[in-house]
């Protein structure tokens, strides 16, 4: 899987409460960066570090879109761990992103 | 003193279209869909409008070098494939060769979580891509109500539709929408609003087991247009329109002439026989020789070397070749050299407008300059007199602008022989002979008569009709009968009385 962040790749810990999220954006537009910071800051409440965030800009690489079909911009995907999870929107609503991606880390 | 610049004219810039390549489409809007623009298509599901925009881009890839992307909103991936190679395509080849691609975009039914604001710019990015990649001159998407299940926030969608739409236009890209029927508007959800500049609507009614397929231009800004439903039919090579093809009479009146394949009967005709382009009725009882008739006139226009389409209603091709060889017609000789082309259908397999868009299509692959429909009197039986009249206006009206002689053939009953003709079809028709037999002293013998033949001083006299192996012949003139006039047929009905 394609890496887009410059962290190093994950060490095998597992899989259960480990997250990788891709965002996808088009650009660097107000509601994109909203999201980036929304999203950093609820992962780091959340999740407490055990998390990787891949931005995906889709102006750069309009291929990905197929690969998760992505309609909305923001959208969000759970990809780890599974099942895959996607929401749309610029994630001011926290709830909504900690339920709709179901966030709460196993223990 | 301000020396102004006279006035420029205002050119009439007309407007571009893109041909569809669509059989009659193109004819009925008048060169095809407004180009750079977003044509909307609606109707039910099963209507036709999947098919109708692949074939708008695969005729624009194929035929006019123009290659097309289709977002298909609806996971029809089976569906698509099958409407492209109805067509006659194969779609994976298509994308190979970079004239036709397809991304399906999936829409998930249930409804994703909205975290707070968004666009969407995916489905810009992803069409905007597919479009760079091939180059692509039209854009299908099909159907844009797929999304209105899935992205709850329909302010957000529709802005984004208005917002997708002008980016096609900015494009410079030909479009065609579709969009399901809906119960009080044209679409489920006012797509139409957001659509200015040319809408279709296509409809499929089954009435009496028969299904009838229409089409309509709603509306087509810059063109004008006739508000007429235009029937159409789903065949081999796709869709087939059939364009009504002059509201007004405008058909050139020729003054050819062409033999009616008898000599005497030609001479009954001023000596010349029937106008090139006109339109010929033959009635009779059963068994009077109306196929005969019809079978001859074909014959010795293939003699001459002129391409005739037989459209038989009733008899098979092969039945009417072994009955008009017995009386010395050999027509399989016409139909080795191709120049008879036999089309034989059952007058109930499909609706009035069915059998006309058949009779279309087969006249613009063969163009033939006779045309015989034996008979017509079946038809009557698919619908009412009413409907049979108004098809038979289109296809007179057609086959004239084409100039092609047409001959009708019609079975009347004993005892009411004209009134019901006269009164479905004679108007349409310039000349029209009648068939009669009779047994004046023990004797059977078939009578033709001319009831009228327009421009042109006709005889009015009954001759014989002798039908052997040697051919059809007239014979002498019949004394022991009245001439001929149009009134005759009211006077036996009242004699029937």
């Amino acid at each position: 899987m394609k890496k887009k962040s410059a962290k190093k790749g994950a060490a095998k810990t597992s899989q259960t409460d480990f997250f990788r999220l891709r965002l996808y954006i088009a650009g660097q537009t107000p509601n994109s960066i909203a999201a980036i910071a929304n999203l950093k800051k609820i992962c780091e409440d959340k999740l407490k570090g055990k998390y990787r965030i891949e931005v995906v800009d889709l102006l750069e690489k309009p291929q990905l879109a197929k690969g998760d079909q992505i309609i909305a911009i923001p959208t969000l995907v759970r990809r780890l761990p599974p099942p895959v999870k996607k929401i749309i929107g610029n994630l001011s609503k926290t709830e909504s992103v900690i339920v709709g991606l179901d966030l709460q880390p196993a223990r | 003193m301000l020396r102004t610049k006279p006035k420029a004219k205002v050119a009439r810039i007309p407007l571009a279209k893109a041909r569809t390549g669509i059989q009659g489409l193109d004819e009925v809007t008048g060169g095809g869909l407004p180009r750079g623009r977003v044509t909307l298509v609606c109707g039910r599901a099963g209507c036709g409008k999947s098919l109708l925009a692949m074939e708008f881009l695969v005729h624009g890839a194929i035929k006019y070098g123009e290659p097309g992307v289709c977002m298909d909103f609806e996971e029809s991936e089976e569906k698509l494939t099958a409407n492209v190679s109805s067509l006659g395509f194969d779609l994976r080849a298509l994308s190979k060769q970079k004239k036709l691609l397809v991304d399906y975009v999936s829409v998930e039914r249930n409804e994703i979580a909205e975290t707070g604001e968004y666009n969407l710019d995916g489905v810009f990015i992803r069409l905007a891509h597919a479009v760079k990649a091939i180059k692509a001159k039209r854009v299908v998407l099909d159907s844009v109500e797929a999304l209105f299940s899935g992205i709850a926030d329909e302010a957000i969608l529709r802005s984004e539709l208005r917002r997708l739409f002008r980016w096609l236009e900015d494009q410079k890209l030909t479009a065609v929408v579709t969009g399901e029927a809906g119960a009080q508007t044209l679409t489920r959800h006012g797509l139409e609003e957001y659509v200015a500049d040319c809408v279709i609507s296509l409809d499929h009614r089954v009435t009496e087991q028969i299904s009838t397929r229409r089409l309509r231009i709603v509306k087509y800004r810059g063109t004008s247009h006739g508000t007429d439903e235009y029937p159409f039919l789903i065949g081999e090579d796709g869709i087939s329109v059939v364009p009504i093809t002059s509201l007004v009479l405008t058909h050139k009146a020729l003054k050819d002439r062409i033999s009616t394949g008898i000599s005497t009967l030609d001479e009954m005709l001023e000596g010349k026989g029937f106008f090139r382009g006109s339109s010929v009725l033959v009635t009779g009882t059963a068994g009077t020789g109306k196929s005969s008739l019809a079978a001859n006139f074909t014959r010795a226009a293939c003699a001459r070397g002129e391409v005739c389409l037989y459209l038989t209603f009733e008899e098979s091709p092969s039945q009417i070749l072994r009955n008009m060889s017995s009386v010395g017609l050999d027509l399989s000789r016409w139909v080795k050299k191709n120049l008879l082309h036999f089309n034989a259908m059952r007058p109930t397999s499909t609706g009035l407008e069915g059998h006309l868009a058949v009779i279309h299509r087969l006249i613009s692959q063969l163009r033939p300059s006779v045309v015989v429909i034996d008979p017509i009197t079946n038809l009557v039986s698919v619908s009412g007199n009413y409907d049979v009249k108004s098809m038979l206006v289109r296809l007179v009206d057609f086959l004239k602008v084409e100039q092609i002689t047409s001959m009708f053939t019609n079975l009347t009953f004993a005892g009411d022989p004209q009134e019901r003709t006269a009164a479905a079809v004679s108007s349409l028709m310039d000349t029209w002979i009648v068939l009669r037999d009779s047994k004046p002293n023990g004797r059977p013998r078939r009578e033709l008569y001319v009831l009228k033949s327009r421009g042109m001083a006709h005889s009015r006299e009954a001759r014989e009709l002798i039908v052997s192996e040697r051919g059809l012949e007239l014979g002498i003139v019949l004394r022991d009968r009245p001439p001929a006039t149009t009134a005759e047929g009211t006077s036996a009905a009242a004699a029937a009385k």
